[in-house]
């Protein structure tokens, strides 16, 4: 089945998909105006309205949306995983680590 | 193209406020009060009544924060008329309420369970109070029309999910420039709900004095999670939010500041304070959907645009809120609670500027009266919160 990811910012690493997707579904990531921008596999099963990643993204690396950091990798994602709380974590608020973590960096 | 907007019809009130309802106030000073107000209320049809648990042994700027919001209630311009009920001993005075609400100049009435004899007695007098004000807003109170630019339109999202911040609030971003562009007010606030997004808005500020308001409110909620040592992300995003696709209080923040538009934050304000200056005003507000709100029509805003992903019932007591959506499961399965399904949006091409242009109108057309589904199914949540310890 094909499925539809919009990828928000030129410069993002994340896509927003459309519809469910299965491990294996070819994904059609569309820009803003809707053209098709790439296309690659699904490597899990992902929800609708759930991220995916555009492409490999290394270990504490920024992962973007919108154009901006909405916060950094956890562990190594490759493209076509799903990118949600078990890889990401947000580096605001964060009383828990009080003070490992700058949040102006 | 916004310029030529038709006038609207609004009640002018005598203090020289437009109002986009006439309601009927009954307001209570404190907890031991919200029974007698709540039976009032209940017997007068069309009436509507702000009750809370506080009102009581409260201090300082955490008393005069309730004494704000209460009196805010009454001053409203879409209120017409208000009964103050208080118990009698209580640091919120029914008396001294009702007097400040009077130099709005519209009729109020105020009673005391103590002095009136007793439960019985209070909803007695309470319902002639309310016979007596609906004789007067009848007669005096009349819709004239006038410039959509006196309306004071409030921002808000609540159980937001990943079409939040694609689609709904962009949309509203579209409308809030619109409104704005005609040199009315539009305030939003959720400062929790900033972080991550803060410095896209620092850099709309009109001056620094906007800008460094907006750091340090942001500042002083990641503060106060250190402090109690734990994660914001326990209610940030929520766990609605998180099953929604949201994985970060940055991606919900970024989302979210979508319903602000383009424009410039020509101003910054407190809690529950009048927004006075036209253009885009910040509202230091918690993120929570209740307590923002009412600090937004507390504020003057005389109807609120209030975007959903989860959806969400929640209405307010005197101002009719507006529940936008483009997720299209929550538009089916809620359509009872969404004014907009946005839906088309994401699945129909419906363009996002086309999209605000149809909130816009719609928003014009609830402001002439047309009920919105939170009031037409009797939502009138009223509350706030607390700023300092239960003594």
């Amino acid at each position: 089945m094909e499925v539809q990811a919009l990828q928000l910012n030129s410069g993002d690493n994340v896509a927003t998909l459309m519809n469910d997707a299965a491990s294996g579904d070819l994904i059609t990531v569309l820009d803003i105006s809707g053209s098709a921008v790439s296309t690659f596999s699904a490597l899990e099963r992902i929800p609708r309205g759930h991220k995916v990643a555009l492409t490999f993204i290394d270990i504490q690396s920024s992962i973007k949306k919108y154009g901006e950091r909405i916060g950094r990798s956890k562990t190594v994602i490759r493209q076509g995983q799903w990118v949600h709380i078990h890889n990401l974590e947000s580096l605001r608020g964060r009383g828990d680590l009080h003070g490992q973590i700058s949040s102006g960096d | 193209m916004v310029k030529s907007v038709p006038e609207i019809k609004m009640y002018v009130r005598a203090d020289g406020s437009f109002g986009i309802r006439n309601h009927l106030a009954v307001i209570s000073t404190v907890a031991c009060a919200n029974h007698v107000a709540e039976s009032v209320a209940r017997q007068v049809p069309g009436s509507i009544v702000c009750t809370h648990p506080y009102g009581c042994d409260q201090l300082g700027a955490d008393a005069e924060l309730t004494f704000r919001i209460l009196a805010a209630a009454g001053f409203h311009p879409n209120v017409g008329g208000v009964v103050v009920v208080g118990l009698g001993c209580e640091e919120i005075s029914a008396q001294v309420l009702a007097d400040r609400i009077r130099e709005s100049r519209k009729p109020v009435f105020s009673l005391e369970i103590q002095k009136t004899g007793g439960t019985s007695r209070a909803i007695a007098q309470g319902i002639e109070f309310c016979r007596e004000l609906n004789g007067i807003m009848n007669k005096y109170d009349k819709r004239i029309s006038i410039s959509p630019r006196h309306l004071v339109v409030g921002l808000e999202c609540g159980g937001s999910d990943y079409s939040s911040g694609i689609a709904a609030n962009p949309a509203v971003g579209i409308c809030s420039d619109m409104f704005v562009s005609m040199g009315a007010k539009v305030v939003f606030g959720e400062t929790t709900e900033l972080l991550g997004a803060e410095h896209i808005l620092v850099r709309r500020a009109k001056n620094e004095q906007v800008g460094d308001f907006i750091k340090a409110k942001v500042n002083s909620v990641e503060k106060a999670a250190e402090r109690m040592h734990v994660d914001i992300r326990g209610a940030q995003p929520s766990p609605g939010n998180i099953d929604g696709g949201l994985s970060t209080i940055e991606e919900k923040s970024l989302g979210g500041i979508c319903k602000t538009g383009t424009g410039s934050i020509t101003d910054a304000i407190e809690y529950g304070y009048a927004a006075t200056t036209p253009g885009l005003t910040f509202m230091d507000t918690p993120g929570n959907d209740l307590a923002c709100t009412c600090g937004l029509v507390s504020g003057g805003a005389h109807l609120v645009l209030f975007t959903t992903g989860r959806g969400t019932p929640m209405g307010f007591a005197y101002a009719p809120v507006i529940k936008i959506t483009a997720n299209k499961d929550i538009a089916q399965n809620m359509a009872e609670n969404i004014d907009l399904d946005l839906s088309p949006i994401l699945s129909e091409g419906l363009s996002i500027e086309d999209a605000g242009k149809k909130i816009f109108s719609y928003a014009l057309r609830v402001a002439e009266g047309e009920l919105v589904a939170a009031e037409r199914l009797g939502h009138r949540e009223f509350g706030f919160h607390r700023i300092g310890p239960t003594l």
